[in-house]
């Protein structure tokens, strides 16, 4: 076990001008739950690489357990992988596979079986050591390959988008392994994903990645409650947060007829507004309703506006119908208030 | 009887056809070698090989150097299988895995060696071979086995980098992380799943090697170093042609490409890699 951290780590791709990371600057303390979420060519799996050792650190620095890995190469960094392929090894049998690490190591045959027994124990794999890896179903194989990794008791998993290959039910069904593997066995985990979901119910914290550069790293609640850029507040939350760049004028915006306060400046402001931060009122914003989700219980009612497409949320059983006429009211303390550049703007918080 | 019916009854004379005029040659060489010598050269074919007799083949054994070429070809064979194998492999690794400067021009250069027709480099060759530092590499199974390497190389690095970058990286990558080192990744995880096409390399390197002739025959001058291919011209002389014997030696030559392929065939096992990555 081990913390991690990234010292300004920078990779350039060979051929290109932009650095697929730019730069990283991450402490991960020893046993946390990391996620690193981004669209995909923010560079948060090219970082996952540069920790494994998969990918050379052009500068900077990687360091694992306070040790300086950024020249050793991937055997050397005791970190276990779980790739988004799985890579298991196609002629090797779910128990030659998952006992891999182990024979590569030369730990003793009797040793290398029990934990071999334990770890697929521990997966639901028993029955299946004997089978290939093609004879598995994709849940089966990921965990093969978790198998793989937690066999060797690593100091860091590594999880390049492990689920992505799963159909919905059984990625929501691993997910919830994976968060109770982890807090089972206590190990430094860095995880990457592109699905904020995913980031927000597992990370202990969660790093966001846009374009090779850090925008903000916290736990899931804060990034949620108090982005710190409108990258950042588009990217976290489902549906994403409305943000409309509005006139500011005497201290305050108007939106649709209400008064949100801005604390300083004058010119163009950002106004993010989350969808359930956002009313269907008596009067307000009118606008037309285009599309309603229904979730059951609540409701996402995607609206055309003045403003653009804006979304709110409302109870299922008060929903509009497609094509109404409906009027959206800003809750003015839940606003988040962003300058025209992006960044939050401070001194505002609630 | 439907139109379909009809083209398939069609397609399958044609297959048919193709196969009676492919394997007749063999046919006519296997039955000649059975038949006795009143019987080999008749106004009126015989087809069938009776009364059949084995003397064309004790004849053949007895030729002087038979069994010393026989050893001499075992030897051209095995030697040039086994390293076209090992270094195709290399060569295909580095070409596949690795991004080197010229890369792109050597992979080209490759093919372009292909394209170059074998008489035309066989005189260059034996000037070359016969100046070759550490003493003269003619008349030399050495140098024969120089020489088909550089038409038999081509070929096995060009199919086993098709190969090798038909396996996912990922499999190389995990191995790394797992603790190999990169030379341990190849052998342990990538030479399993080559396999196959160094099955099908070393197919096509024994039967270039082994049935080989015009190298062979200008290249070694001492019956006792010549090759079976050349051997079996000695059949023809001034005074005529053995065609009973020399078809039996024909026959004895070309058993061990046929048991080999037999042998190796089932090794050719296509989508190995199932079930390793997703896909």
């Amino acid at each position: 076990m081990a913390d991690v951290s990234f010292d300004r780590a920078t990779r350039i791709y060979p051929g290109t001008e932009a650095p697929a990371v730019d730069a990283l600057e991450l402490e991960i303390p020893d046993g946390e739950f990391m996620v690193l979420v981004g669209p995909s060519g923010s560079g948060k799996t090219t970082a996952l690489r540069m920790l494994a050792g998969l990918e050379e650190v052009d500068a900077g620095a990687v360091l694992i357990g306070g040790r300086d890995v950024t020249d050793l190469p991937a055997k050397e960094r005791d970190v276990a992988m779980v790739f988004q392929n799985y890579a298991l090894y196609p002629y090797l049998s779910v128990a030659a596979n998952i006992g891999f690490p182990l024979k590569i190591a030369h730990v003793k045959k009797s040793e290398r079986e029990r934990r071999v027994r334990e770890a697929a124990e521990l997966l639901g794999l028993v029955d299946y050591l004997a089978r290939k890896p093609g004879q598995l179903s994709g849940g089966q194989r990921q965990r093969v390959a978790m198998g793989r990794a937690i066999v060797r008791e690593p100091s860091v998993f590594l999880m390049d988008e492990p689920l992505s290959n799963l159909d919905a039910k059984l990625r929501v069904q691993m997910r919830a392994d994976i968060a109770a593997l982890q807090d089972r066995l206590g190990t430094t985990t860095v995880y990457v994903t592109h699905d904020q979901a995913e980031a927000m119910t597992l990370g202990d914290r969660v790093a966001v990645m846009k374009d090779g550069r850090l925008q903000q790293c916290d736990e899931p609640r804060v990034l949620y409650e108090r982005p710190v850029n409108t990258f950042v507040a588009g990217f976290i939350g489902s549906p994403a947060m409305n943000l409309c760049t509005l006139p500011c004028s005497n201290g305050a915006v108007s939106f649709g007829g209400s008064r949100i306060p801005v604390p300083a400046g004058n010119g163009e402001v950002v106004v993010g507004l989350r969808p359930e931060s956002l009313e269907l009122a008596g009067e307000g914003l009118p606008a037309e309703v285009q599309v309603v989700e229904e979730l059951g219980a609540d409701a996402y009612v995607f609206c055309a506006s003045a403003l653009g497409r804006l979304v709110a949320r409302t109870e299922a059983k008060r929903a509009p119908a497609r094509g109404e006429r409906v009027a959206l009211r800003p809750v003015a303390e839940e606003a988040h208030l962003f300058d025209a550049g992006g960044e939050r703007v401070s001194g505002i918080d609630h | 009887m439907t139109r379909r019916r009809a083209e398939r009854i069609a397609l399958n004379t044609t297959g048919v056809l193709v196969f009676l005029v492919m394997i007749f040659p063999v046919y006519w060489m296997v039955s000649t070698a059975f038949k006795p010598g009143i019987d080999v050269q008749t106004f009126t074919p015989k087809w069938f090989p009776h009364p059949a007799t084995l003397s064309n083949f004790t004849d053949a054994i007895h030729r002087p150097y038979f069994w010393q070429d026989v050893k001499n070809s075992v030897f051209v064979v095995c030697v040039v299988v086994a390293l076209s194998a090992v270094l195709s492999f290399l060569a295909a690794l580095a070409l596949a895995r690795f991004r080197f400067y010229g890369r792109k021009a050597f992979i080209v250069l490759i093919i372009a060696v292909q394209m170059v027709p074998l008489n035309a480099l066989i005189i260059p060759l034996y000037i070359a071979f016969s100046n070759a530092p550490g003493g003269t590499q003619v008349n030399k199974l050495t140098g024969v086995v120089v020489a088909y390497l550089t038409f038999v190389l081509p070929f096995c690095i060009w199919t086993l980098r098709g190969f090798v970058m038909g396996i996912p990286q990922e499999l190389e990558e995990a191995a790394l992380v797992d603790g190999c080192s990169r030379f341990g990744a190849f052998v342990r995880i990538l030479l399993p799943l080559v396999a196959p096409g160094l099955v099908a390399t070393s197919i096509f390197a024994f039967i270039q090697a082994w049935n080989e002739y015009i190298i062979a025959y200008v290249f070694l001058s001492s019956p006792e170093k010549q090759t079976l291919t050349v051997w079996l011209a000695n059949f023809t002389t001034n005074r005529g042609t053995a065609w009973g014997s020399l078809m039996a030696g024909a026959t004895l030559t070309a058993l061990p490409v046929v048991a080999f392929f037999v042998i190796v065939h089932r090794k050719i096992a296509f989508g190995l890699t199932a079930g390793g990555v997703k896909g």
